[in-house]
């Protein structure tokens, strides 16, 4: 049961052409990185700690420029692109819905429009009554909520994700996951996953990509041969399990 | 109110006791009265020089609270600017430094030959001498920005104005109002080294008292200036407390 990408108008795609990224002293973070992600896609990236997800990332999403390379991004518009942090960073002094709502802020959105917008992100990912509440008085787990209702405010059409999930505990990081799938099911918008959990990468993704420990380097592309509908129970299948196994297998030996 | 009293009452005991030991140790004619006046006699010269005194503390106060504010203002605007690039901040901040260390007793002089006697040789000086924590946690405060946060407000296109005031400035805050408590008292300081060389106040009333012998009038005037320290300390807390309560650690219950 092979899955294709969602098709749908909201995502966008992406293309790095012969990227190279280069941190002093002759450090090569990322060398000659040929990538192409379909619009509406889920891919999840892989790879050992230090292997550079997080600058290719950090490229895709504009925060950092290649030394040499392009990137394209089709179509290309302001304010399309939203990124989730490792930790939720959030604005402590802010309540919970002006944190969600701080995106549209910096882009002009009048209060009305903005409140209403993050109170949907919020409702979307299970947050309803929480809206007066500061940082200091959430979970963890409710924090990485409130940080993904940020980025969701905007409605974006790229979404990247840098090892969201990472400092939680499993349970809700399982939750999470869920929801996650849910959302970009709902939504359509391209995702960028990168983590370096594979059966996380297995369980949210349509697609995976494997980088090697030095310079980047795309090791194994692989569309995952998964169902669309995937919920917690889900984890115990054994098509996840064998898809787990593959991705493993090139883990290894990195 | 009794939970407050009884919070108090552990740094009200050794003065207590303090003042216990210093009253009988010079009625028993242990310590000579001209060098350590009993805290009585301390109290007698408050309220027989009362008049004097007040207005002494009323000029000192506002001679510190000017410096204190000119301080602020002039010690945040530095640390923003100083906080705008690697190299402005080694080209002036060591400057900041050496301002820091010049004695305000040696230049005090200089004050009154600039400024002329009075009140405004005495605000230079409490100025001087209290501006450089202000400008230290401001920079430090500012240059401590989460980077992810940073990143996030690059993302939304938001301008380098925009991100001091809605980043910067309230993440810095906590520093700021740390370098506000300790410029506070360093104001007070400075305005009665000030007054001693050109200016009237609680620092004229202790030269003046000091060359009279008059040594109950010198602690009466000390006792006075200590607890004008103390208001600012107080007052700057309470900003403290009303600023940063809901979201930083340092102002939560807990």
């Amino acid at each position: 049961m092979s899955e294709s990408p969602v098709p749908t108008a909201r995502g966008v795609a992406v293309s790095l052409e012969k990227v190279r990224k280069v941190y002093e002293p002759n450090r090569i973070v990322v060398e000659g990185m040929d990538l192409q992600v379909n619009a509406g896609e889920f891919l999840a990236i892989l790879g050992p700690s230090g292997c550079g997800k997080s600058t290719l990332l950090r490229i895709i999403a504009r925060l950092l420029e290649p030394d040499s390379g392009t990137l394209s991004i089709t179509p290309d518009n302001p304010f399309q692109t939203a990124y989730v942090f490792q930790d939720a960073h959030l604005l402590p002094w802010r309540s919970v819905l002006d944190n969600a709502a701080l995106p549209l802020e910096l882009m002009g959105i009048d209060r009305t429009a903005r409140e209403a917008k993050a109170r949907a992100a919020l409702a979307l990912v299970g947050l309803m009554d929480t809206e007066s509440l500061y940082p200091a008085q959430l979970s963890g787990g409710m924090k990485m909520r409130v940080s993904l209702a940020r980025a969701l405010a905007t409605e974006p059409r790229l979404l990247l994700l840098d090892e969201p999930f990472a400092a939680l505990d499993e349970v809700n990081r399982f939750h999470l996951d869920v929801a996650l799938r849910q959302l970009w099911q709902w939504h359509g918008m391209t995702v960028i996953f990168v983590t370096h959990s594979i059966s996380e990468a297995a369980f949210l993704a349509n697609r995976a990509v494997v980088l090697t420990r030095r310079k980047c380097q795309i090791k194994l592309d692989r569309q995952l041969d998964l169902p669309l509908e995937r919920y917690a129970s889900f984890r115990t299948d054994p098509a996840l399990a064998a898809e787990i196994s593959h991705l493993l297998e090139a883990m290894e030996e990195e | 109110m009794k939970r407050r009293l009884l919070g108090i009452f552990p740094a009200l005991l050794p003065l207590i006791v303090l003042c216990g030991a210093t009253e009988s140790a010079v009625r028993m004619g242990l310590v000579k009265s001209y060098l350590l006046p009993a805290p009585s006699a301390i109290a007698q010269a408050l309220l027989v020089n009362r008049v004097e005194l007040l207005g002494a503390l009323w000029k000192t106060s506002e001679a510190a609270l000017a410096g204190f504010a000119l301080s602020t203002v002039a010690g945040i605007a530095i640390a923003v600017f100083l906080s705008s690039s690697k190299a402005v901040q080694r080209a002036f901040y060591p400057y900041a430094v050496f301002f820091q260390t010049v004695p305000v007793i040696a230049i005090a002089p200089l004050l009154v030959i600039w400024f002329g006697y009075g009140l405004r040789t005495v605000i230079a000086s409490a100025f001087v001498v209290s501006i450089f924590p202000v400008i230290a946690n401001t920079l430090t405060g500012i240059l401590s920005t989460d980077p992810a946060l940073r990143d996030l407000f690059q993302l939304y296109g938001a301008s380098p104005a925009r991100t001091l005031f809605q980043l910067r400035f309230p993440a810095a805050l906590p520093q700021i109002l740390t370098g506000l408590r300790i410029a506070g008292g360093l104001a007070v300081i400075g305005a009665i080294v000030g007054e001693f060389i050109g200016g009237q106040g609680l620092g004229s009333v202790v030269d003046v008292a000091r060359t009279q012998q008059r040594v109950d009038k010198v602690f009466a005037a000390v006792l006075l200036a200590s607890v004008l320290g103390l208001a600012l300390f107080g007052l700057v807390s309470a900003v403290s407390w009303m600023t940063l309560r809901r979201w930083h650690a340092s102002e939560s219950r807990d």
